[in-house]
């Protein structure tokens, strides 16, 4: 492994521009400025390039493309999707959602009532230890009150996956709006939309190789929506604002690209992220998983080394240079550390220890070997100046 | 990512007097699991001398490298000596610390009192206190001391130095009341550098209402001339010259100098005055 290449095991954070995406956004920045919006040609081009990039992820989520908005994010699309549900349902004045959701989802559940100048009922479904929401309590949630359920496809943290397409067909039975956060899904799970009662789905461009800055809202065709921005009539009326054109071709292109790579994500991607998850797990004493090892990503995985601090850690790895992330509290800023551990029982002892690796296509078994050869020195050294550590 | 000075970073990666001195007869245990630090400083002492300190953190580098740098200043000083050590000498030492990480140089601090009391046989007071913050067990001695010492003036600076407030946040008012209590009880420190983080529209029209009157009216009334308050909207603050101060060339500058200075003073530092047009 060469000494300075950086090993880069975070991509639930943000993923490499693939190169072949690069390549089809660079005309676009370059000879290819004309605004999609334009009579003439030159602009018009860009318009029907546009509306490729739409239909290339028409085709990986399995909708129409009229069904699909463009935004900025992943953020934007949440926010859209919840309102636009709420607006649309004044007289309910209940959401559903979980204690793991994204802060994107979260942050706005448990500020609906600043945010619309509403009062609501939120239910947080809590969760199992290793995960997962009890189906039975999620059904029983749901009233001819709830406007909206908004639950995560899977979760960023520990990668577990949520039974969506069941619970979507729940609360289409209850005639509630289903809205599910797939940022962390979409190019890893198969998704068939026409074949989902889905109402609203997220994504973003960013996680799965294309570039930061571009978004996608579903909202399968009939139903409500409310416009985030007030403006132009781009994106049909559905989302004012000139389009970020380069991104948006490129968000299509690695959409095709993560339709052809789904398998190679859950074959070589998932056998090196169990090769790093058993080596990990076998040489390092009182390590713990995180989340359910069945239902879960493919690229994801959790672990917790006891009695040692996330940040720490990471530093260590840092040095040479394999990135990753932690739940630690330290590393956020606050002094909590992650809800979702903490949502999940995690103890204190294994939360702020947390690391997640989080894989993608562009990972190499050398990489692999590398983090599994440094990392048993980097928790030993720790854990040896750790009051709390009671030896092995 | 955090912005990490040299030092921090060299004490992190290289940390001096790892581990527990044999025979210690100092022991400082701070912190907790649950906290996400704590600290375990042995010291040898021999007549009055700190001959041997070693540690052991559970933390982020910060903690590490705080506790590192704190072995390495107390080494062979007198116990006399090592008291006076503040949490701001050690973030010193290295050369500050993030303002969210000072709590890492006050657990190092804490430590090494627990050890001299555990020295001494004596109980530490900030034990014997008021648990405020349920969420990191701190108490009220913890945190009128650290107002104190590091002349804190924000519950959000107190949270960063000491964590209370950093959990639930239910004991956020206890925080502001021990702040101001604190406060009003030291130096005299002047009402107007307090302050608050955000104020309503109408706590904004009441507080410059009352500047007005006390400050602003009562000169401009010698001169046969007055001042009315018409529009506060966001920092903008639309007033009205009134009687001689209508035809007065100057009121531009009254405005700009005597009225928006006041209350730029005494009311929010981002105020800007306007005469309604």
């Amino acid at each position: 492994m060469a000494a300075d290449k950086v090993v880069y095991l975070d991509n639930n954070a943000t993923t490499m521009v693939a190169p072949e995406v690069y390549e089809a956004m660079a005309p676009y920045f370059t000879e290819l400025y004309g605004n999609p919006s334009s009579m003439h040609t030159f602009g018009g081009q860009v318009g029907v390039a546009v509306d490729r990039a739409r239909q290339q992820v028409g085709s990986l989520l399995g909708c129409d493309s009229a069904e699909l908005v463009f935004t900025s994010c992943g953020t934007e699309s949440d926010s859209t999707a919840i309102l636009s549900a709420l607006r649309a349902n004044p007289d309910k004045r209940h959401v559903v959602t979980t204690r793991v959701e994204h802060p994107a989802v979260k942050n706005l559940c448990e500020n609906l009532g600043s945010m619309t100048g509403t009062k609501y009922r939120v239910t947080m479904l809590k969760v199992s230890e290793d995960g997962l929401v009890d189906f039975d309590e999620y059904v029983n949630a749901l009233s001819e009150d709830t406007a909206i359920v908004s639950i995560m496809w899977a979760n960023n943290e520990t990668g577990v996956v949520f039974p969506v397409p069941e619970m979507a067909r729940a609360a289409k039975d209850r005639g509630v709006l289903f809205h599910t956060d797939a940022v962390q899904a979409v190019g890893k799970i198969p998704i068939n939309l026409k074949e989902l009662d889905i109402d609203y789905l997220s994504m973003s461009g960013h996680k799965l190789h294309a570039p930061k800055g571009v978004g996608i809202l579903y909202v399968r065709r009939g139903t409500a929506y409310a416009p985030f921005m007030t403006g132009g009539h781009q994106e049909h009326g559905r989302r004012a604002g000139t389009e970020n054109v380069a991104s948006i071709i490129g968000l299509g292109k690695a959409c095709e690209l993560a339709g052809e790579k789904m398998e190679e994500e859950n074959g070589r991607v998932k056998e090196l992220r169990d090769k790093l998850e058993h080596g990990l797990m076998t040489s390092i004493p009182r390590s713990i998983l995180n989340g359910n090892k069945e239902q879960r990503l493919p690229n994801t995985t959790n672990i917790s080394f006891e009695y040692v601090e996330g940040e720490a850690i990471l530093l260590h790895m840092n040095r040479f240079k394999i990135c990753a992330s932690s739940g630690s509290a330290c590393t956020s800023g606050s002094l909590e550390p992650s809800h979702v551990l903490r949502a999940m029982g995690v103890p204190f002892t294994a939360a702020h220890g947390s690391i997640r690796f989080s894989l993608s296509v562009y990972n190499t078994e050398e990489e692999i070997d590398f983090v599994l050869d440094k990392m048993p020195a980097i928790i030993a050294e720790l854990r040896e100046m750790s009051p709390f550590w009671p030896g092995q | 990512m955090w912005l990490y000075t040299d030092t921090v970073t060299e004490h992190f990666q290289n940390p001096r007097n790892v581990g527990e001195v044999d025979n210690a007869n100092g022991v400082g245990d701070v912190g907790s699991l649950a906290c996400g630090d704590a600290l375990k400083l042995t010291l040898k002492i021999e007549d009055e001398r700190i001959i041997e300190a070693k540690f052991k953190t559970f933390g982020c580098a910060s903690a590490i490298a705080s506790s590192s740098a704190l072995t390495e200043m107390i080494k062979g000083m007198e116990i006399a000596e090592a008291e006076k050590i503040t949490n701001e000498d050690i973030a010193e030492f290295l050369g500050g610390l993030p303002k969210e990480k000072m709590h890492c140089s006050v657990m190092g601090r804490e430590a090494l009192e627990a050890a001299i009391a555990d020295y001494r046989g004596e109980i530490l007071p900030s034990a014997e206190g008021q648990v405020v913050c349920e969420c990191f067990g701190v108490t009220d001695l913890e945190i009128t001391r650290a107002i104190k010492e590091s002349n804190l003036r924000s519950v959000e600076e107190i949270t960063n130095f000491t964590k209370a407030g950093g959990g639930c946040g239910k004991c956020e008012d206890q925080l502001e009341s021990l702040l101001r209590q604190t406060i009003s009880e030291g130096l005299q420190i002047v009402e107007v550098n307090k302050k608050p983080k955000r104020m309503t529209t109408l706590q904004k029209i009441k507080k410059i209402e009352d500047v007005l009157e006390r400050e602003v009216r009562p000169g401009l009334r010698l001169d046969g001339g007055d001042i009315e308050l018409i529009d506060v909207d966001g920092d903008f603050v639309i007033v009205s010259m009134r009687g001689q101060c209508t035809s007065c060339a100057k009121s531009e500058t009254t405005i700009k100098e005597l009225v928006e200075k006041k209350l730029r003073e005494q009311v929010l530092e981002t105020l800007i005055v306007e005469e309604e047009k």
